[in-house]
């Protein structure tokens, strides 16, 4: 291949040679919307941190901008609470125990689908494609009866198999994707070279689609992180989700705002922190690893 | 391309099998059983045969017309929550720079909205739209408009609309910013080099390039709006009266609620296959714009 | 037409600390057929962009007929580039795709009409015209990127990065015949880069090779293979490429491995006498007996030719086996034409003095 001009350097490239009145029409004016756009993003979440920073008393007396008298007191009690701890506990683990599940289940299936033709494979393609689309609403009675009869009612298990409903397809969809990307004359080369199959597959193809598998946990953890109707459904005391100690957050006198507004702002931070790790492939993996 | 036929195959997609069949098959069986039966209470049940499929479609019957009234309500919310986050979203992922340091902190910014649990959304917009503590609905009011989300109707239409483009358009952002950068380099000197003008350039390379993706986002988009639950549900509960009770919220319900299985069971398969044909439809779009492209 | 001049061009990329070109000097005359010619990573898609304006070069100005145009942007230089896979409007016929430039530049239809015929006949797409150009063979496609620069009748250069790369190897030679048949017809100034040097000898009037970001000679394809001035355009062009051995020179003579060979020239002293000495196959000839002693290890019948390959000392040699002459394994003499025997230190050609 020939020396590629890399994007970026095109980019600046091209900004730098135009005129300097073309430069502005075209540099200004997207940029502007792009500004506004993120500010009207951000704001409901500035809102809720800030709600999060001031009492009861002072939301329900008037409507500030920013908090006047900031202050991490509802943020100690949801750390020191055993329920809110207990809470976030179970949500963390039902959405890791999802995330392995449905990676593990998913990486020998999408391999399957890319490489080989079966018989049925597009009808069950097909069928894994419409289980995502599935309404959760659906789901909740028929999950209600059968995890209670099968005895897991009430327990991290139900919900993280629960989600496998979704975040199996999703995971087989995005890995399918990146598996694509590697070509095949690899896998006939390590067949040569005499690899055995599982020896061929944890060895040398699951580093070459790492990020993809990075990519496929980030989507896995972020969809069960979010579901919130299954979740509050097949639970009732021992293995309650934030959500539902989160509905129940009143007070004596109503709401309590700033307790849920707090609650509300330490939910994002999981998913923050999972998307900064793989920041760089989002967008691929957005694209389900197709484009 | 060429696959070769394994069926040992199976082996290897056995787990997923399993697994969904668990999740999704066998659940749908005692849906089914349940919507061919009447029960009298107490584990006491009679055939029912089409029974309650029939109520369900016959819009005088009081099933049937709340079946109707939610299926309706939905569909316009999916047609206008599209028709705003489409375009919305292309042109917001047409702003993004193509390359940079810049760009991974803008999606991750972009993406935040998509990070948060859905109760803690209705929770945010439950604050943000009323008019004595949030900013929008002060605002709102402020400017003259009767705005009241749990009292007026159109306000909590309206609300829920906003609060789903607000959630959504990061992904059809994202997925179109991800299309785009697949189109080479080449293709847009060479638009320069013929003079187009951006317009130009975007109708005739990067609108017929995003095709596929289009269809992708169109697709995830109309079903996740058709299945949504949560967040009006905790804005609004489905009011004032049932001006914002979806598919879902009056699914949950009326299976939840009011332990009337039989109608729930139904309902739950028509809205099923509904969502079966409509993914289908797309399967089949994709798969002909694909046979297409190696035309 | 323009003749393009380029002034002490120099680039190198921001954020990277090596320079992608060293500073050039070139005139590209107009009318003629150049091609750039070097490995990946030579700098020639770097020093072609720079001429159609996708780069803003860090040093240096570039001249259109003397008028400096460093800091136009593309489409007001009045260039067309073709590059490596077809870029065309999916969405439009080949007609549309063809009269794409002189509608955005508001020609009047009768005038585009008149023109995309005219270029359409010339590149045998006439047939092609109302047919999507999506649905096309990949070559038809090129064919119409190329139409499309073509197009445009104040064109000044047509730039080419690459073009053949995506086509079928049986159907090169088709398009390479069909570009020179376009060069003749309308006189343009056409410039090429490519890492293949058959399409390079074959396209060009005069080939420029490039080497990391240097240009290490400009001159016809016959005047590379007969006296290239470095090493590497010796070792690049030619099948097998030049035979370069390190040698010991001193005056008229240089020492490899024991042996002594006439050098046909008198050279002025070199550091220590360290040099290279290099030659073509196709200038060095075996016999039986006679000339200098070197041991036979294989011999290749190309048809064409028959080639040997053998050993002096260390030294891996390809050389000819005239027709009639045979040559069995163990020893053969090889026998070098000295007026095509070159000198070089540092990679670079060093005269002689031949009286």
């Amino acid at each position: 291949m020939a020396d590629v001009l890399p994007s970026a350097e095109l980019a600046v490239a091209r900004s730098r040679s135009q005129s300097p009145a073309a430069r502005r029409a075209h540099g200004l004016l997207p940029k502007l919307g792009l500004a506004v756009y993120l500010l009207a993003l951000m704001l409901p979440i500035y809102w809720l941190v800030s709600m999060s920073l001031r009492s009861n008393e002072d939301i329900m007396s008037t409507l500030a901008f920013w908090p006047h008298h900031p202050s991490l007191q509802k943020y100690y009690y949801i750390l020191n609470d055993s329920t809110w701890v207990h809470a976030f506990g179970v949500s963390l683990t039902y959405v890791a125990l999802n995330t392995v599940i449905s990676v593990t289940a998913a990486l020998p299936a999408a391999y399957a689908f890319n490489r080989f033709h079966f018989i049925g494979d597009k009808y069950l393609f097909f069928w894994l494609l419409s289980n995502l689309m599935a309404p959760a609403a659906v789901y909740a009675m028929p999950f209600f009866n059968f995890y209670y009869a099968i005895g897991l009612f009430d327990t991290v298990w139900a919900v993280a198999l629960a989600h496998c409903l979704f975040n199996v397809p999703v995971a087989v969809w995005i890995l399918e994707g990146f598996v694509a990307g590697v070509p095949r004359e690899i896998d006939e080369m390590a067949a040569i070279d005499g690899y055995s199959f599982p020896r061929f597959f944890i060895r040398i193809f699951l580093p070459l689609i790492a990020n993809g598998v990075g990519v496929t946990a980030f989507f896995c953890f972020m969809f069960s992180w979010v579901e919130q109707l299954l979740a509050t459904t097949l639970t009732a005391t021992d293995a309650l989700p934030f959500a539902a100690v989160m509905s129940r957050s009143y007070s004596v006198s109503g709401m309590d705002w700033s307790l849920l507004a707090a609650a509300g702002v330490l939910t994002m931070i999981p998913g923050a922190i999972v998307i900064w790790f793989v920041r760089n492939h989002i967008a691929k993996g957005f694209a389900l690893g197709r484009v | 391309m060429e696959k070769p036929l394994n069926n040992r195959a199976w082996l290897m997609v056995a787990p997923v099998f399993v697994l969904v069949l668990f999740s999704a098959l066998l659940p749908m069986m005692t849906v089914v059983n349940y919507s061919l039966q009447d029960s009298m209470g107490q584990n006491q049940f009679f055939w029912n045969g089409d029974g309650w499929f029939r109520d369900l479609l016959n819009p005088s019957t009081e099933i049937g017309a709340r079946f109707q009234d939610a299926l309706s309500k939905n569909l316009s919310f999916s047609l206008v929550a599209l028709l705003i986050e489409v375009p919305l979203g292309i042109a917001v992922a047409l702003t993004l720079p193509r390359g940079g340091r810049a760009v991974g902190p803008l999606l991750v910014i972009i993406a935040l909205p998509m990070l948060i649990p859905w109760n803690v959304i209705g929770t945010m917009w439950q604050i943000f739209s009323r008019a004595d503590i949030g900013l929008f609905g002060a605002a709102l009011t402020g400017l003259g408009l009767h705005y009241n989300v749990t009292q007026n109707a159109i306000s909590a239409w309206c609300t829920i609309v906003v609060i789903d483009v607000w959630h959504w358009t990061p992904l059809v952002i994202l997925l179109t910013y991800a299309g785009l950068r697949a189109i080479p380099d080449a293709f847009y000197q060479a638009a320069r080099i013929d003079a187009a003008s951006r317009w130009a350039t975007f109708f005739n390379i990067e609108l017929p390039k995003l095709q596929k993706v289009l269809v992708i986002v169109v697709l995830l988009r109309f079903m996740q709006t058709f299945m949504i639950y949560t967040e009006p549900f905790v804005v609004t509960g489905g009011g004032p009266g049932s001006a914002t009770t979806f598919l879902s919220i009056d699914l949950v319900k009326i299976a939840l609620g009011q332990v009337d299985l039989g109608p729930a069971a139904a309902m739950s398969l028509v809205y099923n296959l509904i969502t079966l044909t409509i993914c289908w439809i797309f399967f089949t779009i994709m798969t002909q714009l694909d046979r297409r492209r190696y035309a | 037409m323009a003749r393009i001049t380029l002034e002490g061009i120099a680039h190198s990329y921001p954020r990277s600390p090596t320079m992608a070109l060293h500073p050039i000097n070139h005139v590209w005359e107009q009318g003629r057929a150049y091609a750039l010619l070097g490995p990946s990573g030579c700098g020639k898609t770097t020093l072609l962009n720079i001429i159609s304006g996708l780069i803003l070069p860090s040093q240096g100005r570039v001249l259109f007929d003397g008028k400096d145009v460093t800091q136009l942007p593309t489409e007001q230089r009045n260039i067309a580039q073709v590059f490596q896979f077809p870029v065309i409007y999916d969405t439009m016929t080949v007609g549309e795709n063809l009269a794409f430039p002189l509608k955005n530049r508001r020609v009047e239809r009768a005038a585009i009409k008149a023109r995309v015929a005219e270029i359409a006949d010339l590149l045998d797409l006439t047939n092609e015209l109302p047919r999507r150009a999506r649905a096309l063979t990949v070559e038809a496609k090129q064919k119409v990127s190329l139409g499309r620069g073509l197009v445009r009748a104040d064109v000044a250069a047509m730039l080419f990065d690459e073009p053949l790369t995506v086509i079928d190897p049986a159907l090169k030679w088709h398009l390479r015949s069909k570009l020179k048949a376009v060069h003749r017809a309308l006189d343009l100034l056409m410039i090429y880069v490519t890492h293949d040097q058959v399409e390079a000898l074959t396209f060009a009037d005069e080939v420029v090779v490039m080497k990391d970001g240097r240009v290490l000679q400009v001159a016809s394809p016959a005047q590379l293979f007969e006296r290239p001035e470095h090493t590497f355009v010796g070792y690049f062009i030619g099948s097998p490429g030049m035979n370069l051995i390190a040698a010991k020179v001193s005056d008229h003579v240089a020492h490899v491995s024991g042996h002594d060979i006439e050098l046909g020239a008198r050279y002025p002293k070199i550091r220590n006498g360290e040099a290279v000495i290099g030659f073509r196959p196709d200038f060095a000839s075996l016999a039986p007996e006679g000339g200098i002693p070197v041991q036979v290890r294989r011999v290749e019948d190309l048809g064409r030719r028959r080639l040997a390959r053998v050993a002096l000392g260390p030294h891996e040699i390809f050389a000819n086996v005239p027709e009639g002459v045979s040559i069995g394994g163990g020893q053969a003499g090889l026998t070098i034409q000295q007026d095509r025997l070159f000198v070089y230190v540092d990679d670079e050609l060093v005269l002689g003095d031949r009286r």
